[in-house]
């Protein structure tokens, strides 16, 4: 294998220009003043004191609990699911994961505008319900709308690892712990969920970091006035153009997806 | 001896095959009964039964007399040791043992004691708080075998439990589990295809094909008095020659006429005779009638095989004896050498 490795040198550099690079920039502008003009470099942690104001903290707040939010629904959503799947025929679940899997062919942009035609005032949904009688209900541009964007469209990256870790346990263990004595929930509880631990770990920190970090469902479901933190950046970046401030966000944004990863393998571990 | 599980007219079928075919079969108290057979005979399908992993399609399973097929396997008083162990990759040595116990809620204290003497029992005292995934092949079996017993179970199912070991330690694990259950006292069933290790083992062994039993017997029976073809050629090695009994203790095969310890029969049945290789001594040619000529000699360590040639067929002896090839020899055996069976049933 060894002289193979000089065919790598071309993806070493590849990956130091397209990633190593813009971190390092982003890095730059977060501790600088003025940061469109390179050549005059002044040094600052002005950037972070400002992300300390109210209006920026509360952002981040929603933000981690619209993410949280999000991670749990699809949990208790995605692992029945993925238990339902595990159980099925080798060649059913395959169908199955498919399904699951199809709807991240289609643009997440799509799919979101059809999300804002069913949800409307005058959408889909509302139209059903007026001829019961019932409506209209506003759903667009609240908490609601946002979380069941972002639950449809981040609830494979739940099911799939999940599925993964169910499937691919072995099925004498089971048979062992009713062997043992352990009803079918006792089985459940001692052995099946603690060893499906890491597909459930896996499944969160991905939904979780991807929550947290989007900003095109917030955007088109939660209406322009609606801020998270991927928002703020964006605007930062786009319209306010202060890239020194929006560096600063990303960067601290990077550095509770650290914490939060660090936290979870831990707890992984532990459990193992 | 009381009876503890019957199997009656027990039948399986897994979509359009049928795996068990009709078995009856009595399970004694303390008794190690063997379900030996070729895989694919229905021998695990039967333990998995008795277990609940598996209902039957038809027939009966009696626990001391009382019908459980339709039980499920967590309220069964039957444990298990699985082909490839099972156990549970997230507890130690400990955890492992007392899962059972646990699930039963018995106080901490006892548990503690009953895995210490468990452990003591498979030879892994201070084991307790070793990963099992770290565990030899013999150490995980052994745990195996203590997380099912420290149960206290009236049966202990093993489903070739000492298949995943290598030849040495397969020896030692099976004068261990004899041992193990002379101690504990309690009814082993076990499956195994290994027919040496049915008949070390067993005081019952069960010898299955193709979803029905052959023969149920004490190892010396079976290995003695094989019932049909399938059974003399699964459990050792023989020489099956077809014959007539021509009235009790006279058989005739191969032209001549011999006596034999068999009776029974019809007169003039058709049967088929058993000589064991080992049965059979090399003399000079006027020493006996059936005659041949030596083809092929192997030096198998303790004994040599031989290979003799007759005019109608060819013989295996096993002896000590050396006889060179191409050597004109006799064939020598006794009356008790002569195993009779009926040519029903087999193959």
């Amino acid at each position: 294998m060894k002289h193979f490795k000089k065919l790598t040198y071309p993806y070493v550099i590849w990956s130091a220009l397209m990633i190593v690079v813009p971190l390092l920039l982003i890095a730059l502008y977060a501790f600088t003043t003025d940061g469109n003009v390179v050549k005059k470099v002044s040094f600052t942690l002005e950037n972070f004191a400002k992300i300390i104001e109210p209006t920026y903290l509360n952002v981040f707040w929603k933000s981690i609990k619209m993410g949280a939010i999000t991670t749990v629904i699809c949990l208790v959503v995605g692992y029945p699911l993925a238990y339902i799947i595990s159980k099925c025929k080798e060649e059913v679940q395959g169908l199955l994961i498919l399904v699951v899997t199809i709807p991240t062919w289609i643009n997440m942009l799509l799919r979101t505008y059809a999300w804002m035609n069913l949800l409307a005032d005058n959408g889909i949904i509302n139209n059903l319900l007026s001829k019961l009688g019932i409506g209209p209900l506003t759903m667009m541009y609240t908490d609601f709308s946002v979380i069941l964007g972002m639950v449809c469209n981040f609830l494979p990256f739940m099911i799939i690892p999940i599925h993964t870790s169910l499937s691919k346990m072995d099925h004498s263990l089971i048979e062992a712990a009713y062997d043992l004595g352990a009803d079918p929930v006792q089985t459940f509880r001692k052995i099946i969920l603690k060893l499906s631990m890491p597909g459930v770990i896996n499944g969160c920190m991905m939904v979780f970091l991807m929550s947290i970090s989007t900003f095109v469902i917030p955007k088109l479901l939660g209406g322009g006035q609606y801020v998270l933190v991927g928002n703020l950046i964006e605007n930062q970046f786009i319209s306010v153009g202060d890239w020194n401030f929006g560096s600063a966000i990303s960067l601290l944004l990077a550095a509770i997806i650290l914490i939060f990863m660090r936290v979870t393998k831990k707890i992984d571990v532990k459990e193992n | 001896m009381n009876k503890l599980i019957e199997l009656k007219n027990l039948t399986k079928n897994f979509e359009d095959q049928q795996v068990l075919r009709g078995i009856n079969l009595d399970v004694y108290e303390n008794e190690f009964l063997t379900l030996l057979g070729p895989s694919g005979c229905g021998k695990t399908t039967t333990l998995r039964i008795i277990a609940g992993f598996e209902e039957p399609s038809s027939g009966q399973v009696l626990f001391n007399g009382i019908e459980i097929s339709k039980v499920p396997p967590y309220k069964r008083e039957v444990n298990t040791v699985f082909q490839k162990y099972a156990l549970f990759p997230h507890m130690n040595v400990f955890e492992n043992i007392a899962f059972g116990l646990n699930i039963k809620k018995m106080d901490k204290n006892v548990i503690r004691q009953k895995v210490e003497r468990m452990l003591k029992l498979v030879g892994l005292e201070g084991f307790g708080s070793r990963d099992v995934t770290l565990l030899s092949g013999g150490q995980q079996q052994r745990v195996a075998i203590a997380r099912a017993l420290v149960n206290e179970p009236k049966v202990l199912l093993l489903d070739e439990p000492l298949g995943a070991l290598d030849a040495k330690m397969r020896k030692d694990m099976q004068r261990e589990l004899k041992k193990i259950q002379q101690e504990v006292g309690i009814t082993f069933i076990y499956v195994t295809h290994d027919q040496e290790e049915a008949l070390s083992m067993s005081d019952t062994v069960v010898v299955m094909n193709d979803g029905e039993i052959q023969q149920i017997g004490s190892p010396t029976d079976i290995y003695n008095e094989p019932e049909n073809r399938f059974v003399a050629s699964f459990i050792g090695e023989s020489n099956i020659i077809e014959g007539t009994m021509v009235k009790d203790y006279l058989v005739e095969f191969d032209g001549f006429r011999f006596e034999c310890v068999d009776k029974g029969f019809e007169d003039n049945e058709a049967i088929e005779v058993v000589l064991r290789p080992e049965d059979l001594d090399i003399v000079a040619p006027d020493q006996a009638r059936i005659t041949g000529v030596v083809r092929s000699v192997t030096f198998k360590g303790v004994h040599y095989e031989i290979l003799v040639e007759t005019e109608l067929r060819t013989y295996m002896i096993h002896t000590t004896d050396y006889a060179e090839e191409g050597r004109n020899v006799g064939l020598l055996f006794g009356p008790e050498d002569i195993h009779v069976m009926s040519r029903m049933g087999g193959y």
